[in-house]
């Protein structure tokens, strides 16, 4: 489903990602962990094609297709989500009508029929359940006024809606208090089946608790120092990310930027 | 963001010029043009008399140049037209009389004239150049009392109506534009809501400048009763022409004991190219008088037309308990210059006024924000609330906010906020990370911005409301 | 007509006098700033209310009155003894203060010992004249305050004939406020002050100075003051205006700061005197980086007329500035507040607040205010907000129902609304005595 080959990427002219090669196929979770700085976000934000990264080299194929190519709205509509670490306020807008407007775009793609406001109450109501969210969010503007765990939920909500194949969630248990992070956690569950892939990107452990991954990759430098099975989050949550920056270190991988 | 930048700006679609024969006097202004616009209008002795005493105090007055942030070049008042009429029978007494050119100018302007083809629930009064042509809906008005009709016939009609209220609120000396109009205005609407009436429809007015060479002033009246609500719309469009033409209007809205008035504009007077030729200028006085205890008058502008606009829509807030409203949008793009606000005046006790404002500068355009809130030492326990934002696009564009706030007694609250913001980078992401194109984000974003004006517009007008700022922001983003 | 005329006549003889005097050991390029100075004033005249500047604030009073100018030196019979001296004063700055009479500098009064070697605080007159400085003030007098654009700065301007230099060098920090200490001693009828400073702050220098006006008897005279200040790279400094003139005086004032890359200014002004008062504070963001606090306390009763004019004016990218007035107006006072945040082209990732905000005791009392936003640039964060009123009804009620008695309630609310800007203050004196003074007023008002 997605092939990521060689990619290096930077903003503001600092490199951040320094060859990147990783491979998600349909059905699997993965999740991408690493120290601050080590480039996980980073890498979120260059698949979902945010305009202040520079791809400076490397390939990233998705569904065989250049996805390097494609503009922001082209990559959601392909079925590309990514769950925002810091979900942006959009005043006025309620969050309805942006929900209804992003789904119909994604069926106007796909070539199929828009759903008229009623229709969409329904399926809205629906999805909501996943994330234990009452009506009252639906008519309140996008993500303004909402508690760090609100705004949370509602990116969950969000992707329950639009049924992304590939979903990747960048820090998304950051700021959330054990009960939130259940709710979300239970809404990805719901959410995932054979035919899409999540990407879990993540600092902690504590999340793959709730998601269990089948692979975890940790990120340092900007390149992906250590690859295994979901025992390896357990690895790190006891020794720590020290450890496998020092080897990077010791081993001359890519660590000159590590905090 | 630089692929928005280079969308073309959709056509103004109203830029058509009508074919058409018309009745006008030569360029120019003096006393005998006043009596003569009067004497085509077969106007009394006493309209003679008040655009003469308008004429004569106007000699006196100097064009408001230096506080209004605008600049524009001389405006010649003697190199323009102050009458000119499609040539038609002098009264219609119905629609098929009406010169059929003029019924398609309207339709292709989206406004049918013949009442079966239009939505039910509005009269249209149609005002092209300076006369109007056609009311529709009149009679069924009629029975319920309300008089609906063009300013001219209700001079013939309704006489003392007319001499009790006009000048009442906005005085004949009031200001260089208004005393102009006062002076040439040659049509306009008048509506009239008896006591206790509920008026059934909408009453609107489409305003049309056709011929290249004149000035459009035209004169609104809305007189509502004693216990009476009225919604009132007004829509203008004009052709395209590479010259300025000056638009020049007044409108005078009188609301008795617990009257309503609901008054909603979307203007969209041409606006001048990119470079900034040609376009209306805008100048209009419009201003209401609560009068009567426990009225209410509430204006509702989207400013997206005119090459200048220089508008304060206005609530003289007398009558006790009385409510002055001001929801405003205006947007500039290109080399357009707003300078567009209110005036609240308290006199009354309890009065209640609030204020918001949305002003959106794209382009190279320029937006300011003028209003005065004044509290007077009577108006015991009055309220106001203001909000002013503005949104910039792109770094060549200016937005200011001019609050003057005056307050004279010490049981009367004011309070004003202003903001001013961008549509950021992170926000057009997010929204384009869901799926909605760059160009649907922007106007998603925009309407968002606007909502709290548009949610106080009539329905047909919001949706058109909305669609207008889509058009008009198209390739300002960048 | 004929009374303007006269007043203008009264400054234009003083004006000579003082040309006359000064030849020869004045600089001849500070003749010439003078000359043109007084050309300017002659031109503008004193302001009317049809001028958009002065639209609430008549000063017909000033122009009327017969006022003596004192230029040069205040020849009349000092009353001003050292105990007045110390009891206007503050006691942080008690070796760091420089006395004024009249606006004429009087260095037996004060004492600079508190200041630490190498920083600069003497007349003006003796600076411009000393070839040490006089160069470096040439460059900086009169570029900050525009005497074009305003006919009392043009008056000081022409007439400045004392008033002090302070030059504070590189990397310095004073431990003490330096206290520009300006008392009015009006032995002679209806004197004029016309004071000037000018500051210049060096590279990452730091400072804190207060700048009070007061007097020692109650009488009408005019202070027509003008403060320069000079920031560069780094420099900060915190300023107090602490105006607290007779309550028959007339007090204009103009504050002008230009600030460097990263340079930090605050000022707090406060206004508690004179019959009519206006204060003109001018902030040139005039460098990447530099931010600036700009707060104020008007309190007024009477007759009182106070105005308030401030611009910041964002002229280049990343800089910050946050402005908080607020007032509490009784009797028959008036108050103005004119607020402007100017945010040039280019200006980008300003980030720009003000808040206004005026408490009405007094049904006659009357607030204009008029915050005022011009934007140029897009990427910016600037808002505003004005409010008028009284005391918050649930604020009084919570307080009653604690069993704190309505009057006690309502003066504890309006001290609190003053204590907001009086509370960041950083220097104990200057604090102490605005809570009294603050106190003061409220408890006369219980009382009458």
């Amino acid at each position: 489903m997605l092939e990521i080959r060689n990619l290096h990427a930077s903003v503001d002219g600092n490199p951040i990602l320094k060859g990147i090669d990783l491979t998600i196929n349909r059905g699997e979770i993965h999740a991408i962990m690493g120290p601050n700085g080590s480039g996980k976000s980073t890498l979120a934000k260059v698949l979902a094609g945010h305009p202040s990264y520079e791809v400076t080299k490397g390939q990233v194929l998705y569904e065989g297709k250049n996805l390097l190519e494609m503009a922001p709205d082209e990559r959601a509509r392909e079925g590309i989500f990514m769950a925002f670490q810091y979900p942006i306020e959009v005043p006025g807008v309620s969050n309805a009508q942006f929900l209804r407007l992003a789904y119909n775009e994604k069926r106007k793609h796909l070539g199929e029929e828009e759903l008229d406001p009623l229709e969409f109450k329904d399926l809205l109501k629906e999805r909501a359940k996943v994330v234990e969210m009452d009506a009252s969010f639906m008519t309140r503007s996008v993500n303004e006024g909402f508690s760090g765990g609100e705004k949370k939920r509602n990116e969950i909500l969000q992707m329950a809606v639009l049924e992304p194949r590939l979903a990747i969630l960048d820090e998304t248990d950051s700021g959330l208090d054990i009960d939130a992070l259940r709710i979300v956690a239970g809404g990805v569950n719901l959410l995932h089946n054979s035919e899409n892939a999540v990407v879990l990107v993540t600092h902690y452990q504590r999340l793959l608790n709730y998601i269990v991954p089948d692979y975890v990759h940790v990120l340092a430098g900007g390149r992906i120092a250590r690859e295994g099975g979901k025992e390896l989050a357990l690895e790190l949550e006891e020794k720590g990310y020290d450890w496998i920056t020092s080897s990077v270190a010791a081993s001359g991988i890519g660590a000159s930027r590590v905090t | 963001m630089s692929t928005a930048e280079n969308l073309v700006s959709q056509e103004y679609k109203y830029g058509f010029v009508t074919d058409i024969e018309s009745d006008t006097i030569p360029r120019g202004l003096s006393e005998e043009t006043v009596r003569l616009i009067s004497e085509k209008k077969n106007e009394p002795e006493w309209m003679l008399g008040f655009r003469l005493k308008a004429f004569r105090h106007w000699l006196t007055m100097t064009e408001p140049k230096h506080w209004p942030n605008l600049t524009y070049p001389e405006i010649n008042y003697q190199d323009m037209i102050y009458y000119s009429a499609p040539k038609q029978k002098a009264l219609k007494a119905n629609l098929d009389e009406v010169d059929p050119e003029l019924l398609k100018t309207f339709e292709k302007l989206g406004i049918p004239l013949q009442e079966q083809k239009q939505l039910a629930g509005v009269a249209v009064d149609a005002v092209f150049d300076s006369v109007s042509v056609a009311t529709t809906y009149k009679e069924k008005l009629k029975k319920h009392g309300v008089i609906f009709c063009s300013f001219s016939e209700a001079i013939r009609e309704y006489p003392d109506l007319v001499r009790k209220y006009l000048g009442t609120v906005v005085p004949t000396n009031d200001n260089f534009f208004a005393a102009l109009n006062s002076a040439v205005f040659s049509d306009g609407s008048f509506c009239f809501i008896p006591k206790g009436v509920r008026c059934p429809m909408e009453l609107s007015t489409y305003f049309r400048i056709n011929n290249s060479e004149s000035g459009q002033f035209e004169r609104t009246l809305i007189v509502a009763e004693e216990g009476s609500y009225v919604s009132y719309l007004e829509g203008c469009t004009a052709p395209k022409f590479d010259k300025n033409q000056l638009h020049a209007a007044v409108v005078e809205l009188v609301a008795l004991d617990d009257a309503q008035i609901k008054y909603s504009t979307v203007q969209n007077w041409y606006a001048g190219d990119e470079e900034g030729r040609g376009g209306i200028y805008n100048f209009v006085t419009k201003r209401g008088k609560c009068a009567g205890h426990n009225s209410k008058i509430s204006w509702t502008q989207v400013e997206t037309g005119s090459a200048i606009t220089w508008k304060y829509p206005s609530c003289i807030l007398l009558g006790d308990n009385s409510i002055g409203e001001f929801y405003s949008v205006a947007l500039t793009n290109h080399a357009q210059q707003a300078d567009t606000g209110t005036k609240m005046i308290h006199l009354g006790k309890n009065t209640r006024s609030t204020i918001i404002s949305k002003g959106i500068a794209a382009g190279k355009s320029n937006n300011s924000y003028r209003g005065l809130v004044k509290v007077m030492p009577k108006a015991e326990n009055s309220r106001n609330y203001t909000q002013c934002d503005s949104m910039l696009i792109g770094s060549n564009s200016g937005a200011n906010t001019f609050p003057y706030i005056e307050v004279m007694n010490n049981s009367s609250a004011v309070e004003h906020e202003a903001s001013t913001s961008k549509i950021s980078e992170e926000q057009l992401f997010y929204l384009q990370q869901r799926g909605i194109s760059q160009e649907d984000a922007v106007s998603l974003i925009i309407n968002g911005f606007c909502k709290d004006v548009f949610l106080q517009l009539p329905m047909e007008f919001a949706v058109e409301a909305q669609r207008l700022l889509g058009m008009k922001l198209e390739g300002s983003v960048g | 007509m004929s009374l303007i005329v006269k007043q203008e006549g009264v400054y234009q003889a003083a004006f000579r006098l003082l040309q006359q005097r000064t030849a020869g050991n004045n600089a001849a390029w500070f003749a010439r700033l003078r000359e043109s100075a007084m050309d300017r004033f002659e031109q503008l005249g004193f302001p009317s209310i049809k001028e958009e500047e002065w639209k609430y604030t008549n000063v017909a009073p000033i122009s009327k009155v017969n006022f003596e100018p004192v230029v040069g030196s205040d020849k009349s019979e000092a009353t001003l003894t050292a105990d007045e001296v110390t009891r206007l004063g503050y006691v942080e700055a008690q070796a760091s203060q420089l006395v004024f009479r009249n606006g004429v500098l009087h260095s037996d009064l004060g004492s600079l010992t508190g200041l630490p070697t190498g920083v600069v605080a003497i007349d003006l007159a003796k600076a411009i004249a000393d070839e040490k400085y006089g160069e470096l003030i040439r460059e900086h007098l009169a570029r900050s305050a525009d005497y074009n654009a305003n006919a009392f700065t043009a008056l000081n301007t022409a007439l400045s004939s004392s008033g002090a230099f302070v030059l504070i060098p590189k990397g310095i920090s004073l431990e003490s406020p330096l206290h520009f200490h300006f008392i009015s001693d009006p032995v002679e009828p209806s004197a004029a002050a016309f004071p000037r400073v000018l500051i210049i702050g060096e590279e990452n220098s730091r400072a804190t100075i207060i700048e009070s006006h007061a007097s020692i008897s109650e009488a009408t005279y005019f202070t027509n003051a003008v403060v320069e200040i000079v920031l560069k790279d780094g420099a900060r400094l915190e300023h107090y205006k602490i105006q607290r003139e007779s309550a028959d005086a007339f007090h204009i004032a103009t504050t002008s700061a230009d600030l460097g890359s990263n340079s930090r200014y605050n000022a707090t002004t406060i206004n508690f005197g004179a019959q009519l008062s206006r204060h003109d504070i001018a902030v040139k963001m005039a460098n990447e980086g530099a931010e600036c606090w700009v707060d104020g306390l008007y309190v007024v009763g009477g007759a009182q007329h106070t105005d308030t004019h401030s611009v910041i004016d964002h002229q280049q990218p990343h800089c910050t500035s946050h402005q908080l007035y607020k007032g509490i107006l009784d009797g028959k006072s008036r108050a103005v507040f004119n607020g402007k945040i100017f945010v040039r082209h280019g200006a980008q990732k300003t980030d720009a607040m003000q808040t206004n905000k005026n408490l009405l005791l007094s049904n006659e009392a009357r607030v204009d205010t008029k915050p005022q936003l011009e934007i140029l640039a897009d990427d910016v964060k600037c808002a505003h907000g004005a409010a008028v009123g009284q005391i918050g009804e649930d604020e009084l009620f919570y307080l009653e129902t604690r069993g704190i008695h309505h009057n006690l309630a309502k003066n504890l609310l309006t001290y609190g609304f003053a204590e907001e800007v009086i509370a960041k203050i950083k220097v104990d004196s200057i604090k102490a005595q605005l809570d009294e003074a603050v106190l003061n007023r409220i408890n006369a008002r219980l009382e009458a």
